[in-house]
């Protein structure tokens, strides 16, 4: 009974801080936006952390908070679903959402909408706790777009400037695709499961795992697996809100939002919401191999593609985004591999070490007075000690050096991948084992540019100036928010509440991965949660038998293919951009097709631009100018009036005032009537 | 069961009131028009709550009926009742005019008494609409309401009024002249009677139905509006006032959308089933070609009632597909779409007072002057796109997921507007909301007072209520909507 009351008020305490800082904005002083909305989340931390003791003391919970609606023979209900893999999400949730909360107050300090931001940043908060406790696929779908919404209104939270609004409606749009998917999945299961709600869905899923549709009335080639269809419809939300290939093209420009909501949002928490409701629906996925196929080789050209386009970019932000987009597909590839408590642990380990990449990197920004360019930057590791040492730590864990966090987490997807035979897997173990590499040497090439060689920063050379800067809030020019270093001004490091996080951010990047690995993969952690058919996909089952411990593990590690991928990854790109800068450049001329090709992002933006959006509003223009305005009222509307008028004005002519002429008329038509009616007779 | 009259009550308040609100005479007497015309609308509000509140909803039938002899020689009823099809439709009217007299409170300045009586009539006649269970009875209030709402259109209206009032008039007097004939067919088929519930267990032949069903089909499709005869409705909303919008789009499109539920389905059941693909086409020709239409609109007005139009083709999709989750998903979808589509228009009056400009070019970085405007501004937006938690997506979610049911493809048709109905209002609301103040008119402007904060808080909470807790809405429903299905599923053909 009590627990109960602590589950609804883990949520509801991060809403009513949101609701203090959001509907009194205006009103109320800064410490007041940031206190009622810290001590919100830091409650819903606290009681998290109870919440998880209890469910280690084996107390799950699935139950109803109220009926949300009910229609013919369905129920649609609001309520909790309290297990480990609950209970996981919500941890890092809170506590990711706590730091950024945390960090917020340094980095927003100058800005006019600081209360706003609390309250978007909280009520994100609750619509992720709403999302991961959810027991039903509305809920679910309720969360999913909420925090979408918080997301659009995030992106957008500098709402002058031109590139953040396009960006936020890009974002929200794109999500939409995925959503399109998601929701026909739902129908789908809605209409065979006749509920929503998860237990019920999942115990029946094996009966009508061989059940089929048909697509397209009558045709034996449309009849496809009911598994394989609601399970890719499913996999298409995810795609959108984890950005995975083809519907990615929204989270690197989704860094126009502040960098907070960069860490916590498209990082650490919301973008793995796909993964996460993948690995919720594991007994609905594991019923159709096409459908793993589908999302192994979905994750496999996300985790290396998107790696390589990490390489070129100069903006800090851009390359922890695309790192992001890479590690996804990670996560994404694991799923593929059914190995869905490995997606979960590198989902857990991913969101604290990129959390901290993330907020390392705001410090930074804030540490060069917003100037975003790495190009600018070098040297700093004298100037911000803390920010340089976390960073450090962040970019070891993401590239998989053994025994800190990233490393077990990547390393068991690599090995799950290598022993899954689903059609599609060799692909993707070359990509994940390929992307070690890439991983590797984009991480360490921003963290030799920002950190070491040259002091390139404080250079009055307004060209440096890259485009976000060029538009300002008429409030935010009073204090030069987005400013470089001017010449001979030094960067600092940033004050306690910016810095702590790092730290406290820093821990877990290290340790948890050794910590959790052993429980969380290979032992009973997620048994009764995450279900899989050890006879069809049995890779998770081989994986275990390898397994003896995490520092065997790491030990192991030293010796094998990936650490010398990452190892490689890390020399040479210091090698190329602390020795010798000119190979790269050169490299950048002897290749510039390929160089043009990353540089556009492979065209997706543009393709989009012209097929998608131009597409539309042609299609708009042409229904609208040819069929509502020419053809219905043209032809239909007007021209029936157009009509009535021209026969008026037609018979009006015989209307002539002669006599003469009527009695013309009446003869004719006599002379007629009777040449009729003799004919008939 | 109540012992007054509560029906007619909701009918001939707003009804007298407005006829009061006449007596006060010229403009100068403007607050006391305004007052009076408060009150009869804040009454005939009151009424409409014990029809809720006292609804039972484990009756399926008719309820607070009322029966006397009207025109004897023709058996011709004063026959009035509500079910739980038509309830929640005369609680909506009702509250819209409260809405409705607010939203020109210090808008309009010329013939102020005549524009709100004007308003209080036909709020009266639609409720006389959603009541009537005589045909007669129904076909007076039906086309009387046609008149108040073309004065309104062509008094009040902008400079092209004239047309479209005509255009309006006109397309929906066709319309209901092919309605007619369908109710006098009955009338004599029936040997002899006006009574709706008659004619819903009169047995008729397929060929019969399927005229009768052609007849009604023209008549509120034209109300609806569906495609193809939906191109009075964009020239109608640019041209009426604020108020006139907010009517049309809250309540008068429903009344088409209540006929097919009324009419057609009981009716004719037969030949429901024989042309429903018809309609589901004609609907998703609306959700789809309507919502690219809506894309490139550059007057705001004109984007929002497209909207419209696809938003109810999400109601007649609904009632076709014949089952419960359809047909109440659809209604749901009615009762949201008052609440948004009135937020909608209100939203875009608010600034059209400000600019006198309805046009998106003329905007640009209205939040850096109206913040509180432009917050519940993108509630109303999210709400139009569907968002969760909003009443937008309980309709569009129940009608989608129904249609999954029905058919894949058809489901996959309609779930498109989740993203061309993103598109063209997020589209619209960055234009006009986001960015740089873009020019002086736009400088100028000032946040909304507290007369305009007071109707978009309360439709604000109307729009979350019925996201958060639909429950209430549906639950009413529930008995007459099985009834319906019921009856529709037993042929008519003997």
């Amino acid at each position: 009974m009590e627990m109960q009351k602590l589950y609804l008020l883990v949520p509801m305490a991060p809403l009513v801080g949101a609701m203090i800082a959001g509907l009194f904005c205006r009103v109320i002083p800064r410490w007041v936006a940031h206190t009622a909305t810290i001590a919100g989340v830091a409650i819903a931390f606290v009681v998290s952390v109870l919440i998880f003791m209890d469910v280690q003391a084996g107390h799950t919970f699935n139950g109803t908070v109220y009926t949300w609606l009910t229609s013919g023979d369905y129920r649609f209900e609001v309520g909790f679903l309290i297990d480990t893999l609950t209970t996981t999400m919500m941890l890092v949730v809170t506590f990711v959402s706590l730091m950024v909360h945390i960090y917020t107050i340094g980095y927003m300090q100058e800005d006019p909408g600081y209360n706003r931001f609390f309250s978007y940043i909280s009520l994100f908060t609750f619509s992720m706790l709403m999302l991961v406790m959810s027991n039903n696929f509305m809920q679910l779908f309720f969360g999913w777009e909420a925090v979408g919404l918080v997301s659009y209104l995030l992106i957008g939270f500098w709402y002058t400037r031109p590139t953040a609004i396009f960006a936020n409606m890009k974002a929200f749009l794109v999500n939409r695709v995925g959503d399109f998917g998601f929701i026909l999945g739902i129908g789908l299961v809605l209409t065979h499961f006749g509920t929503l709600d998860y237990a019920t869905v999942f115990a029946k899923a094996p009966e009508l795992a061989d059940t089929t549709i048909n697509l397209f009335a009558g045709r034996d080639w449309a009849t496809v697996s009911l598994m394989t269809v609601t399970c890719i419809c499913l996999f298409i939300g995810a795609m959108g809100k984890s950005a995975q290939v083809p519907l990615h093209v929204w989270l690197p420009d989704s860094m126009e939002g502040p960098t907070p909501i960069s860490a916590l949002i498209h990082a650490a928490t919301m973008v793995t919401a796909g993964i996460f409701m993948v690995s919720r629906m594991s007994p609905l996925f594991e019923l159709s191999t096409a459908a793993l196929s589908f999302v192994i080789v979905i994750g496999a050209i996300t985790a290396l593609f998107m790696g390589f386009l990490g390489i070129i970019q100069n903006d800090i932000k851009r390359v922890v985004a695309y790192s992001t987009l890479s590690q996804l597909g990670y996560m994404t590839v694991a799923l593929g591999a059914s190995a869905y408590s490995v997606a979960i642990f590198h989902l857990m380990t991913h969101a604290f070490f990129k959390a901290l990449l993330f907020l390392a990197a705001g410090s930074v920004i804030i540490g060069m007075h917003h100037d975003q360019d790495i190009r600018n930057m070098g040297g700093l590791r004298k100037y911000m000690p803390i920010t340089w040492i976390t960073s450090l730590i962040g970019s070891l864990a993401l590239i998989g050096t053994p025994f800190l966090s990233g490393f077990y987490s990547k390393d068991s997807i690599i090995e799950a991948v290598a022993l899954s035979h689903i059609p599609g897997a060799g692909f993707a173990y070359f990509c994940v084992l390929a992307g070690v590499f890439v991983t590797a040497f984009y991480s360490f090439r921003m963290y030799f540019l920002v950190f070491h060689g040259e002091e390139r920063f404080g250079k009055a050379d307004d060209a440096h100036h890259h485009e976000h800067e060029g538009d300002h809030d008429d409030e935010e020019v009073a204090h030069d928010h987005h400013h470089g270093l001017a010449p001979g001004q030094k960067p600092h490091e940033t004050p306690w509440v910016v810095w702590l996080p790092l730290v406290l951010l820093a821990i877990p990047s290290v340790a948890i991965g050794f910590i959790a690995i052993g429980p969380m993969v290979f032992g009973d952690y997620f048994k009764g949660v995450i279900f899989i058919d050890h006879a069809a996909h049995p890779a998770m089952q081989h994986l275990a038998e390898h397994f003896h411990g995490a520092s065997a593990m790491g030990v192991h590690a030293l010796t094998t293919l990936p650490f010398f991928l990452a190892l490689a990854g890390v020399v040479l790109s210091w090698f190329f951009y602390m020795k010798r800068p000119d190979i790269p450049a050169a490299i950048q001329r002897r290749f510039s097709a390929i160089h043009t090709l990353f540089e556009n992002k492979y065209y997706f933006d543009k393709f989009n631009e012209a097929i998608f959006a131009g597409g539309a509003r042609l299609l708009g223009k042409s229904l609208w100018r040819g069929g509502d305005v020419a053809v219905i009222d043209g032809l239909m509307v007007n021209g029936s009036a157009k009509l009535v008028g021209w026969i008026s004005s037609v018979t009006r002519l015989f209307q002539t005032g002669y006599v003469y002429h009527y009695a013309f008329t009446m003869i004719i038509g006599i002379f007629v009537l009777m040449t009729l009616w003799i004919n008939r007779a | 069961m109540s012992t007054y009259p509560l029906l007619s009550l909701a009918i001939w308040i707003p009804i007298f009131a407005g006829l009061l609100v006449l007596t006060t005479g010229g403009d100068r007497n403007a607050p006391l028009a305004r007052m009076l015309a408060l009150a009869g609308a804040v009454a005939g509000f009151l009424v409409t709550i014990p029809l809720w509140t006292g609804f039972d909803v484990a009756n399926g039938g008719m309820q607070f009926v009322e029966l006397s002899s009207w025109i004897p020689r023709f058996n011709i009823n004063y026959h009035l009742g509500v079910d739980g099809i038509s309830m929640l439709f005369v609680v909506l009217n009702a509250f819209v005019t409260i809405i409705v007299v607010a939203a020109g409170w210090e808008v309009i300045q010329n013939k102020i008494a005549q524009y709100n009586a004007a308003f209080l009539i036909m709020s009266g006649l639609m409720n006389g609409i959603f009541t009537s269970l005589d045909g007669v009875l129904f076909y007076v209030f039906f086309e009387a309401s046609l008149i108040p709402l073309y004065l309104i259109i062509g008094v009040w209206g902008g400079p092209n009024r004239v047309y479209a009032a005509f255009k309006f008039f006109l397309y929906t007097l066709f319309g209901s002249l092919l309605f007619l004939l369908a109710l006098m067919y009955l009338f004599i088929q029936s040997g002899g009677s006006f009574s709706i519930l008659d004619w819903h267990k009169l047995p008729i032949a397929l060929g019969a139905q399927t005229w009768l069903f052609l007849a009604f089909l023209i008549a509120f499709a034209v109300k609806v509006p569906m495609w193809p005869v939906h191109t009075w409705l964009p020239d109608a909303h640019v041209e009426a006032p604020t108020g006139g919008s907010i009517v049309l789009a809250a309540i008068a499109l429903k009344l088409g959308a209540y006929g097919f539920l009324r009419f057609s389905l009981p009716i004719a059941p037969d030949a429901s089933h024989e042309l429903s693909s018809f309609v589901i086409a004609l609907s998703l020709i609306a959700i789809v070609y309507i919502g690219f239409v809506a894309l490139v609109q550059e007057d705001m007005k004109k984007l929002v009632a497209y909207s419209s139009i696809a938003h109810m083709g999400f109601v007649t999709l609904g009632f076709f597909m014949f089952s419960a989750m359809g047909i109440e998903g659809a209604l749901v979808q009615m009762v949201s779409h008052g609440f948004v589509s009135g937020a909608m228009f209100f939203c875009i009056g608010v600034m059209y007072d400000r600019v006198h400009s309805r046009q998106i070019a003329d905007y640009g970085g209205v939040v850096n002057r109206m913040p509180k405007f432009a917050a519940l501004f993108m509630l109303f937006s999210m709400a139009n796109a569907g968002l969760p938690a909003t009443s937008g997506f309980v309709g569009e979610f129940m009608v989608i997921l129904g249609a999954v049911k029905f058919n894949f493809w058809v489901a996959f048709a309609a779930a498109s507007s989740m993203v061309v109905g993103a598109a063209y209002t997020l589209w619209m609301y960055k234009r006009v909301i986001f960015g740089d103040v873009a020019n002086h008119h736009v400088d100028e402007l000032s946040d909304i007072n507290l007369r305009e904060f007071a109707i978009l808080g309360v439709l604000a909470i109307a729009t979350l209520w019925m996201g958060l807790y639909p429950q209430p809405f549906t639950e009413v429903m529930h008995a007459s909507v099985n009834d319906l299905l019921r009856h529709v599923a037993i042929s008519k053909i003997q």
